[in-house]
């Protein structure tokens, strides 16, 4: 008969063997040795603190109780673990790549380092896992009564409240010893994830022993237990749907949510490699886990007096039987698994604590001076040593307080349902960039008041905190408000009610908030880093220090990390920076990593103030920078427009030097023109002199002799007036001093007048005309109409080069003016010379008419005054002028004749 | 926020990868419906001839044991988490 003394030797040793594993892998790990440790075996392992005391006992009473409805607290996790692709690898990253230290953390830093936002989610951590670990003081002493109650030597039976107090301390000091070994909670603890993984193989095991001991032993093979489980109260398959989705949901929501779960799975996580084992690996760690429970409740049912709990068959089998070494492995498996939950539980709450509570409040409190006041580094780790103490401590209170009956165990789903509220934030704060802190605190607020409300209050039964006249006819007497049948809901399973409502609000308020409030700019800075962790998986923005005085931070950083860490870090950045020493420049750069390095110790927001206390006045807000950004888009906007400025410069200088080639162009043709206009005064004049001369001089000339003189001189005179009136004539007209003598008249008759007087159509020269086409009546000054065609045509006449030149006319109506254009079959004007050849004195190279350069100068000031336009048409088959006459000069016939 | 347009051929390797990809996203999906069926079996109306427990068990543990079965398959052909820069499945 195994002794109660045996089984507290056995479980003392036990204790002693787990404290040299840990130390062990500590020093192991501290030397660089140990490779071995942070093998993705060891990972998985360690992801099954899990499986607590709760489901190690609790499984098998549930399944007793209800069949095969324990499954779904490990069908969710398992679902969950094979699809990491979704989730699980996500968050790791998150996890590595921003340093999170806790589930509050990642909330918090990925809703603008709000640290109200952590302090709630710790809060209701706190208050999730109380409870919890008072359910696991509670499965150890009540399987050390059990164990007492069978042993005859014992008389009186062991205090359990001095047992309880006993694992507590213990518990508390392990945890301390080994969690608070180093302060950067993103450094593994690898004496304690080397313990649990032990831990996960003993709980496993000594499972797995009564499992086999159960079938084999007892139930006679494989067969025959089969048949017992069919003999069974639970032999049929009545399971309610509803539960049975909504509590697969619920294990899936908490495993991920669950303070304990985030600490192994994605703090002490070593290589995002392990996932890849663990997606598998722990599905069936899982499997065999709740492989024998079915067996070991129907045998149990069989074998065992009626009224046997049955949540300690697992212990109670065997020792009814007499295997006392099987029971104390039992035993020892139980014992594991309450240690390990609660151990991990501590850390990972004890680091939110200090973290999001004790280290701003007492930051506040020392006049936020990080600097000058003690050492940082013993403040945080002092607070986290008391802290582990006091959720030890506070658990151990909610076992004796709850007296430990029955209502203990059916806290562990309240407290799933509790830290499920996470989820929606959670989740949210992963994949959609648009939630915000407004609607994650919101949304956290309802479900956490939704879930007090209908589940965890009512949890303490009727009349122990809700008066029973709450539960019948609702708060206020609102009958909606019944915490069992919230909105009228009656009839539901009362968790699945309360997860049902507390979810759905929770993620819908949650939503519509984020939706209409707007987040700060740290906020959209995170939640770019979050949601798009695998594009860059780069760092927050966020510090200017210029100011900054890098001693200082290395004093600070030297308290929070330790010096020699420290010293490292600062050294390293000084060599990137190409200095040499312990100082670099404080660089954005390198504050950011600082941040990032500190807030693997002391959480996001807590390094973030810290930071922002030393850098001080430097310190660049977010607002700062969008000051700045104003600014630059300012100067931006002022460049560009210098930039259109610039350009439209660049622009009348090019006009400019156009206008300049124009001018020396003219200037040169002005002295062509000079000495050609000299040229042409001189030849008249000097046959004029040279006649006149004859005629006064030589005697003896007969009649017609004086008179074929006197001709020439008279012709000659003739010339010379026609130059000089048509230099007088321009000179009116650009004046402005011309009268316009308006008549009426057809467009044919003055083309019939033109043609006449520049020559007429004759066969060394064709003149094209459309007879219809000209049937047009003008009201407009004729003669000076007449005077522009004639110009044009004889201009045609002397310049076309065509072996047979022609010269078409073609008149039409174009909106509502009369267009008329000359088109030659010629070589056409130059493309360099067409600017100019309404310029007076242009004349178009050394032509051999030699005109004046003055007929197209003359053309366009009268069109000018008539109110038209003459321009010179491009692109035709030769040279071509366009003569348009406004709407107003014309009058078309109505009827053509 | 258009994201660059990738290659449209891949490689035959980081196509196999994108595939495994795909397939570890699925499977929760098939193992969800899975450990649902069993509901299905229920029968509400009395007097029939019902489920067993056993034969349940068999079902969840058989679905359990494929699933943890195709999960480590699909994540040793998945070779490296870190990889792929676009998340977004091709």
């Amino acid at each position: 008969m195994a002794t109660l003394n045996v089984l507290i030797l056995v479980c003392l040793l036990y204790v002693v063997f787990l404290f040299a594993i840990a130390f062990a892998a500590d020093r192991a790990a501290r030397r660089g040795r140990g490779t071995w440790l942070r093998s993705p075996v060891i990972y998985t392992l360690s992801l099954s603190i899990y499986c607590t005391a709760w489901t190690f006992y609790g499984a098998v009473g549930s399944a007793a109780r209800s069949g095969l409805e324990y499954l779904t607290i490990y069908l969710g996790p398992t679902l969950v673990m094979i699809g990491w692709w979704w989730t699980l690898r996500k968050m790791v990253r998150v996890g590595r790549s921003q340093r999170i230290t806790s589930v509050a953390d990642l909330i918090s830093s990925r809703y603008g380092k709000s640290n109200l936002l952590a302090v709630f989610v710790t809060v209701l951590a706190v208050i999730g896992t109380t409870p919890y670990i008072a359910l696991q003081l509670q499965s150890v002493t009540l399987s050390f009564a059990t164990f007492a109650a069978s042993d005859p030597t014992t008389t009186d039976l062991p205090n359990q409240q001095a047992t309880a107090l006993w694992v507590a301390l213990g518990l508390a000091v392990f945890t301390i010893l080994f969690g608070t070994r180093n302060l950067d909670a993103n450094e593994r603890h690898h004496g304690v994830v080397m313990a649990i993984a032990l831990e996960a193989v003993v709980k496993l095991a000594a499972l797995l022993a009564v499992g086999v001991f159960v079938v084999w032993g007892l139930g006679g093979g494989i067969g025959a237990t089969l048949d017992r489980i069919d003999a069974s109260p639970i032999s049929t398959w009545e399971q309610s749907g509803s539960r049975w989705v909504g509590l697969t949901m619920l294990s899936a929501a908490a495993f991920l949510c669950l303070p304990r779960m985030f600490q192994v799975m994605v703090v002490e996580n070593e290589d995002e490699g392990h996932l890849r084992t663990a997606a598998w690996a722990f599905p069936g760690y899982l499997m065999l886990m709740s492989l024998f429970v079915v067996p070991i409740a129907a045998v149990g049912l069989d074998v065992l007096p009626e009224g046997a709990n049955p949540d300690l068959f697992v212990l109670t089998l065997p020792l009814q039987e007499g295997r006392d070494w099987l029971a104390i492995l039992s035993f020892i498996g139980g014992f594991s698994s309450a240690t390990s939950m609660v151990i991990v539980a501590a850390i990972a709450l004890s680091t939110m604590v200090s973290n999001h509570v004790v280290m701003p409040v007492w930051l506040h409190m020392s006049g936020g001076t990080a600097v000058m006041s003690g050492d940082v580094r013993n403040v945080a780790l002092l607070a986290r040593r008391l802290s582990i103490g006091g959720i030890v401590l506070l658990g151990y209170l909610y076992f004796r307080l709850s007296g430990g009956g029955t209502a203990l165990a059916a806290i562990g789903l309240v407290s799933f349902a509790g830290v499920a509220q996470f989820l929606p934030a959670l989740m949210g704060g992963l994949f959609w960039r648009a939630a915000n802190r407004t609607g994650a605190l919101a949304g956290l607020g309802v479900g956490f008041l939704v879930w007090l409300y209908c589940l965890f209050l009512p949890s303490f039964g009727p009349s122990a905190i809700l008066p029973q006249s709450v539960f019948d006819h609702g708060l206020f007497g609102q009958g909606w408000l019944r915490p069992q049948a919230l909105f009228g809901a009656e009839g539901m399973d009362p968790l699945v009610h309360a997860v049902m409502w507390s979810m759905l609000l929770n993620t819908v308020v949650f939503v519509l908030v984020s939706l209409i409030s707007f987040p700060r700019p740290v906020e959209r800075l995170q939640g770019a880093q979050f949601v798009n962790v695998f594009e860059h998986s780069g760092t927050t923005p966020g510090w200017s220090g210029g100011l900054a005085r890098s001693e200082d931070l290395m004093i600070m950083s030297q308290r929070i990390m330790g010096a020699r860490e420290a010293q490292a870090l600062f050294a390293a950045a000084a060599r990137n920076q190409g200095l040499g020493g312990y100082l670099p420049e404080p660089t954005p750069d390198f504050l950011q990593e600082l941040e990032r390095a500190l807030s693997g110790s002391v959480g996001a927001a807590t390094a973030h103030a810290m930071i922002s206390q030393i850098v001080g006045g430097a310190t660049v807000s977010v607002e700062d920078l969008l000051a700045v950004a104003d600014e630059t888009a300012q100067i931006m906007e002022y460049s560009s427009r210098l930039e259109a400025k610039t350009q439209e410069q660049e622009r009348t200088a090019r006009q400019l030097r156009e206008a300049n080639r124009k001018l020396t162009q003219l200037s040169v043709q002005k002295d062509a023109f000079l000495s050609q206009i000299s040229h042409e005064l001189r030849t008249p004049m000097t046959s004029i002199r040279a006649f006149s001369e004859i005629l006064r001089d030589s005697d003896g000339l007969d009649g017609a002799e004086k008179s074929k003189y006197a001709a020439i001189i008279h012709d000659e005179a003739i010339r010379l007036t026609r130059l000089l009136d048509d230099l007088l004539d321009l000179s009116v007209l650009e004046n402005g001093q011309v009268v316009l003598n308006r008549q009426s008249g057809r467009l044919s008759d003055l083309l019939d007048r033109a043609v006449a007087a520049a020559g007429g159509s004759s066969g060394d020269f064709e003149i094209v005309r459309d007879r219809s086409a000209e049937d047009v009546m003008l009201m407009t000054d004729l003669d000076r109409l007449a005077q522009v065609f004639i110009n044009l045509i004889s201009n045609a006449r002397k310049y076309c080069d065509a072996e047979r030149p022609a010269l078409s006319i073609r008149p039409k109506r174009e909106g509502g003016d009369v267009v008329i254009d000359f088109v030659d079959n010629g070589s056409g004007i130059p493309t360099d010379q067409q600017s100019v050849i309404f310029e007076k004195f242009s004349r178009i190279g050394e032509t051999k008419a030699g005109g004046a350069g003055l007929g197209l100068a003359i053309c366009r000031e009268i069109m000018a005054r008539l109110g038209g336009t003459i321009a010179y048409l491009p692109g035709q088959s030769g040279a071509a002028f366009r003569v348009t006459l406004p709407d107003v000069a014309a009058t078309p016939r109505s009827v053509p004749a | 926020m258009s994201r660059e347009p990738g290659p449209v051929f891949l490689e035959r390797r980081t196509y196999r990868r994108r595939r495994m990809a795909d397939a570890a996203r699925l499977l929760p999906v098939i193992g969800a419906v899975l450990f649902m069926l069993p509901l299905l079996w229920l029968d509400p109306s009395d007097g029939q001839p019902q489920t067993s427990t056993t034969a349940v068990m068999f079902f969840v543990f058989g679905a359990w044991i494929v699933l943890v079965a195709v999960a480590a398959a699909i994540s040793r052909n998945l070779s490296d988490p870190q990889d792929p820069p676009s998340s977004g499945g091709r």
